[in-house]
């Protein structure tokens, strides 16, 4: 099989907010549902600022862990959970999704799948955040790989309406970012 | 502050920076085929990037599928830039036409393209976006469009002009389409820049010039391509996306 050189990323741009975020995008089921839970967090630069221009997207299983493959998270209709939520940060770098509780996806520790785009940086990031007080998070193979003093920044806090989870891109207590390097084939 | 320090950064400035860096690349082994995120030169970087290597992970289950999207997402109208307004654009209306393809070649199929740009004055339609130049009432400079099963995508518009920002003293950024792209696996997706052939700002540019890598960059500027052309009507510029590499196991007869 041919492998091909992959393109590469530029930053998302100042520009993005006409474009990007559309209505009900941050809103994977609607707000105020009995099972709604909010993820909610700011995006912090180097200096501790509030990054107001950074946009934010969820990937996630349903309340089952199971993955969704369902079109119309565009055009939401209200009844259907496809997984996929996408924020712009506000004046105040915060963002908020109104969603699911993700279940545990083949017994292991649930976590959203989170892209990070902002003006200034210059490729997306990636990154998890874990539901907290689960049990397998001990055991979980990708927190138990990370330093633990470092741990803490893929896990979000409860707090009364669901789930905080801050992203700092750059500083103390900054977010553990992740690469998925494939191996190379055999031969 | 001292004096030397209140004078405005100028584009010789960062000539210098753009310089030293691309000749550290080219001394040393490493080769990379993204962007630095730690690139000074693109003063909006310094306090952006992370300052920690990314942690290696092993994609695990959601991370192996992407969102999905289909015919109630998008319009097959959203894929024409030009007939958005009751009028006809102004300046050179271009098909741009390629496909997504995954790092071994697959095409993603039926996957969404989001895509975004300045008008023929290099002017977004953005309340940040407040430089001189006119806005255009028949354009407003986004699309949408779904992959073909081929990974096939196509959108008419109008070219785009360079624009300027603040960067530095008479900073420049060269034409270009922001592009936003899905794989069939979470950790392949990218948003990115498309160009234009021959523009003189590249080698002016630090968010261009922040893929170190020649041969890399390259890879973001489109072809000319004449069979893309309708007679008078419009030109066309061809462009492939490559995304990373799957990490879903394929059977047989999902291959390309």
């Amino acid at each position: 099989m041919t492998t091909l050189k992959p393109t590469p990323g530029q930053t998302v741009g100042p520009f993005f907010h006409y474009a990007l975020p559309f209505d009900g995008g941050a809103e994977l089921v609607p707000a105020g549902r009995a099972d709604a839970i909010r993820l909610h967090g700011t995006v912090l630069d180097g200096a501790g600022d509030p990054v107001p221009d950074a946009l934010i997207e969820i990937w996630q299983s349903d309340a089952e862990g199971r993955i969704v493959q369902v079109p119309g998270s565009l055009h939401r209709d209200g009844w259907t959970f496809t997984g996929w939520g996408r924020a712009a940060t506000d004046a105040a770098g915060h963002y908020s999704f109104s969603t699911l509780l993700p279940g545990a996806t083949e017994g292991a520790a649930p976590f959203f799948g989170v892209t990070v785009f902002a003006r200034g940086l210059l490729d997306r990031l990636f990154t998890r955040a874990y539901v907290p007080e689960h049990p397998g998070l001990a055991t979980d193979p990708l927190l138990t790989s990370v330093a633990p003093d470092r741990r803490n920044t893929l896990i979000a806090s409860a707090d009364a309406t669901g789930l905080v989870f801050d992203i700092r891109l750059q500083g103390e207590r900054e977010t553990v970012f992740l690469t998925y390097p494939r191996q190379q084939a055999a031969g | 502050m001292t004096q030397a320090s209140e004078q405005p950064l100028t584009q010789a400035d960062i000539d210098d920076e753009i310089q030293a860096i691309s000749k550290a690349y080219e001394a040393g082994d490493r080769r990379e085929s993204q962007p630095f995120l730690d690139y000074p030169p693109y003063r909006s970087s310094v306090l952006r990037h992370p300052t920690k290597d990314l942690h290696h992970a092993d994609p695990e289950t959601i991370e192996r599928w992407a969102p999905c999207f289909g015919p109630q997402d998008v319009s097959p109208l959203e894929a024409d830039l030009t007939i958005q307004h009751g009028g006809e654009p102004i300046g050179e209306r271009i098909t741009v036409a390629g496909r997504v393809l995954d790092g071994d070649g697959r095409p993603v199929a039926h996957q969404l393209v989001e895509v975004w740009q300045a008008n023929a004055g290099g002017r977004y339609i953005h309340k940040r976006d407040q430089h001189p130049a006119p806005l255009d009432p028949n354009f407003t400079g986004t699309g949408r469009l779904i992959t073909g099963a081929d990974g096939s995508y196509s959108f008419q518009t109008i070219k785009p002009g360079p624009y300027p920002w603040r960067n530095h003293r008479n900073a420049w950024r060269p034409a270009h389409i922001h592009f936003s792209l899905f794989g069939t696996d979470f950790t392949q997706r990218l948003v990115t820049q498309m160009y234009f052939p021959g523009d003189p700002l590249f080698a002016l540019d630090p968010i261009y010039q922040s893929i170190t890598d020649a041969d890399a960059r390259a890879r973001l500027v489109a072809t000319y391509d004449h069979d893309l052309t309708t007679p008078e009507w419009s030109t066309g510029y061809r462009w492939d996306i490559v995304l990373t590499g799957s990490h879903r196991t394929w059977m047989e007869d999902e291959e390309a």
